[in-house]
C-alpha cells in the first residue's frame, strides 16, 4: 500500500517534467493538460493498490501519452485501455523511458516549459498566470484569487495566452547554449515576479497571495535543481528564502507594514535563513557575482544582524554600490542612499537621491525616504512636505498609514517646541 | 552498540510534500523519537539541507576540487540520520521499522557507529 501523502509529493514533484515531455509530444497544452490529469487519476487508482513505480515521472508520461493516444482511437473506434496496471512489471520499457528523460533533456524540457510561459509577447501577468497554471499546477480558482480577479476573467486570461502561444511558433526545438542562456535569464526575472506580486500584497490581499511566495521558491528550486553550478540560481533561490524568511514579521495583526528596523527577528524564520545563507556562501564561492547574487547578499547581511544595530550598514552600502554598476535604476540608487544615510549620515543620501527627483517624482518610496532623510537632517518644514507628497502617492492605505506615522510625530514635536 | 539509521529519499518528492503533510510526518515522527528519548535509547538527530545547498570538497588532488552537490545519478538522496542505542542490528531493525512507518517511502541505511563524538556546537542552525 503506498502512502497518499507520496503519491501527492510524488505527482507534484514530477509535474513539472512531465507537462514538459507531454508538451513536447503533443505540442498543444491543453492537450498535455489533459493528458497529464489523466496519468494522476490513473496513478491515484494503480499506486495504491501495486506500489509506486521506480520512477513516477516516466510512469506519469508514458500513462499520459497512452491515455491520449488512447482518447483518439475511442472517438474512432473502441478499444481497450492500455494495461497501466501492469507498467510497474514492464522493468524494460520504464527503464528506457527513464533513460530517455534523465539528464540534458529532461533539463531543456523544463525550460522549454518554463520558457514558453514566458513568452516576450505576453504581457507580465499573463506569463505569471501560465507558469502558475501549467508547470505550477495551480487551479485556475487559485490563480484568480491571487490576482484578486473573478475566476471567468482569469480562465479567459490563460485562455488568451495560451492560444497566443499556439499561434506564434512556440519554440520546441532544444535550444544551443546561448539560447539556453538567454531562456534562463527570462525565466528566472519570471519567478521573480512571481515572487514579488506575492510578497508586495498586504492586509487581506497577503492570505490570498502569501501562496505565490511559496510557489516562485519551489520553482527557484526547480530550476536551481536544473542548473545546480550556476550562481545566478543559486542568488535568486537565496534572495527569495531570506526574503520570505521575515513574512511572520512584516505585518502587525490589523495589517500595517512594519519597517525591517522595528521587526520581531524572532519571528524571522531561521530554516528558511539557513538556507538562504547556505546557498549565498556557496554562489559568492564560485566568484562570478551578478545581480540576483548581490541583492541576496544584502538580504544575508540583514538576516545575520541578531539585533538592528548589529547590521552592516558600511558592507550593504559597498554592495548596493556593486548593484549599482551591474543594474543601474534610480530605484537601487534611492536603496542604497537609505545605508549611505546610516553610514555618512542623512545629508550624503540627501545629495545622492537629489538629482533622481525628475524621475522618482511620482514613485510613493521616493518621497517617504527623502521625508526621512530631512526630519534626521533636521529640515523639518521640508520633510513635512515630502511626506504630503508620499501620502498622496500612497498605493494602499497601509503605506499612507506608515507615513502618517512620520508626519505626526514631526507635528507633535513641533507643537511641542512651539508651546 | 551505537547505530546511525541514514535516512535516504528522492529529495524531489520531499519538496512536493504540502505543508499540512510534512507537518504531520513530523509529529509521528515525533512519536518515536520520543518513545526511544525516554528508553534512552536516542542520540543526536540531524535532518541535512537539500543536495542543492551542499558543496563536495574532492581531497584526492592538491589543491583540492570544490565542487557542487553531490549530484549522483541515483534517485534517493541522503536526508538525515539519527544516532541509536541498541543492542543489535535486530533492535536498530526495529527503530527503523517505527520510523518506517512514521513516515513511508524511501530507504533507511543502518550503519554501525565506529567512532563517536556528539560534541556541542555553540548553535544548532536550522534547528
Amino acid at each position: 500500500m503506498t502512502d497518499l501523502g507520496w503519491i501527492e509529493g510524488a505527482i507534484t514533484a514530477a509535474r513539472p517534467q512531465a507537462m514538459a515531455a507531454l508538451l513536447r509530444y503533443f505540442r498543444d497544452m491543453d492537450a498535455a493538460e489533459e493528458a497529464f490529469q489523466d496519468a494522476c487519476l490513473r496513478a491515484l487508482k494503480s499506486w495504491p493498490k501495486n506500489g509506486p513505480p521506480r520512477d513516477p515521472t516516466a510512469w506519469l508520461i508514458m500513462v499520459g501519452r497512452n491515455a491520449a493516444i488512447d482518447a483518439v482511437r475511442k472517438t474512432s473506434r473502441e478499444t481497450v485501455l492500455p494495461p497501466e496496471d501492469l507498467l510497474s512489471d514492464l522493468e524494460d520499457a520504464e527503464a528506457e523511458a527513464a533513460e530517455r528523460l534523465d539528464g540534458s533533456h529532461y533539463r531543456d524540457d523544463v525550460l522549454r516549459l518554463l520558457f514558453i510561459c514566458c513568452h516576450p509577447d505576453l504581457p507580465a501577468t499573463q506569463q505569471i498566470a501560465l507558469a502558475l497554471r501549467i508547470v505550477s499546477g495551480l487551479s485556475v480558482k487559485e490563480i484568480a484569487r491571487a490576482f484578486v480577479v473573478g475566476e471567468a476573467a482569469m480562465e479567459q486570461r490563460i485562455t488568451r495566452a495560451k492560444a497566443r502561444i499556439g499561434a506564434g511558433d512556440a519554440p520546441f526545438e532544444a535550444p544551443g547554449p546561448i539560447e539556453r542562456a538567454e531562456r534562463f535569464a527570462a525565466v528566472a526575472a519570471m519567478i521573480y515576479l512571481v515572487f514579488n506580486e506575492g510578497y508586495s500584497a498586504s492586509g487581506k490581499a497577503l492570505e490570498a497571495k502569501g501562496g505565490l511566495c511559496d510557489e516562485a521558491i519551489r520553482l527557484a528550486r526547480l530550476l536551481l535543481r536544473l542548473f545546480p553550478a550556476e550562481p545566478e540560481m543559486m542568488g535568486l533561490t537565496a534572495l527569495l528564502l531570506l526574503q520570505h524568511a521575515r513574512s511572520e514579521a512584516r505585518f502587525t495583526a490589523d495589517g500595517q507594514a512594519i519597517l525591517l528596523e522595528d521587526q520581531d527577528r524572532s519571528l524571522w524564520n531561521r530554516k528558511m535563513i539557513g538556507e538562504g545563507l547556505a546557498l549565498i556562501d556557496k554562489a559568492l564561492l564560485k566568484r562570478a557575482p551578478g545581480p540576483y547574487q548581490v541583492q541576496s547578499a544584502i538580504a544575508a547581511m540583514h538576516a545575520r544582524a541578531i539585533r538592528p544595530e548589529d547590521t552592516d550598514w558600511a558592507g550593504i552600502d559597498a554592495l548596493y554600490a556593486a548593484l549599482e554598476i551591474m543594474q543601474p535604476s534610480p530605484v537601487v540608487t534611492l536603496n542604497r542612499a537609505v545605508a549611505t544615510a546610516k553610514v555618512r549620515g542623512p545629508e550624503a543620501a540627501l545629495a545622492m537621491i537629489e538629482p533622481l527627483g525628475a524621475r522618482l517624482d511620482g514613485y510613493f518610496h521616493f518621497h517617504g525616504a527623502r521625508g526621512a532623510f530631512l526630519l534626521q537632517a533636521g529640515h523639518k518644514d521640508q520633510a513635512r512636505q515630502a511626506f504630503d507628497r508620499a501620502i498622496a502617492l500612497a498605493n494602499t492605505a497601509a503605506e499612507a498609514a506608515s507615513i502618517r506615522q512620520y508626519l505626526d510625530r514631526v507635528t507633535a514635536e513641533a507643537e511641542k517646541s512651539a508651546s | 552498540m551505537l547505530y546511525a539509521i541514514l535516512c535516504y529519499n528522492d529529495e524531489d518528492v520531499i519538496c512536493g510534500w504540502s505543508k499540512e503533510h510534512e507537518d504531520g510526518v513530523m509529529e509521528k515522527l515525533g512519536v518515536v523519537q520520543e518513545r526511544l528519548a525516554k528508553e534512552g535509547r536516542l542520540g543526536p538527530v540531524a535532518r541535512l539541507m537539500p543536495t542543492t545547498a551542499a558543496t563536495t570538497l574532492r581531497k584526492d588532488r592538491e589543491p583540492p576540487l570544490v565542487l557542487d552537490g553531490p549530484f549522483a545519478e541515483t534517485k534517493e538522496q541522503l536526508l538525515g540520520f539519527y544516532v541509536v542505542d541498541c543492542e543489535s542490528l535486530d533492535g536498530a531493525l526495529d527503530i527503523a521499522k517505527d520510523l518506517g512507518k512514521a513516515n513511508p517511502g524511501g530507504s533507511y541505511e543502518i550503519r554501525p557507529i565506529a567512532l563517536f563524538m556528539p560534541g556541542e556546537p555553540k548553535e544548532a542552525v536550522g534547528a
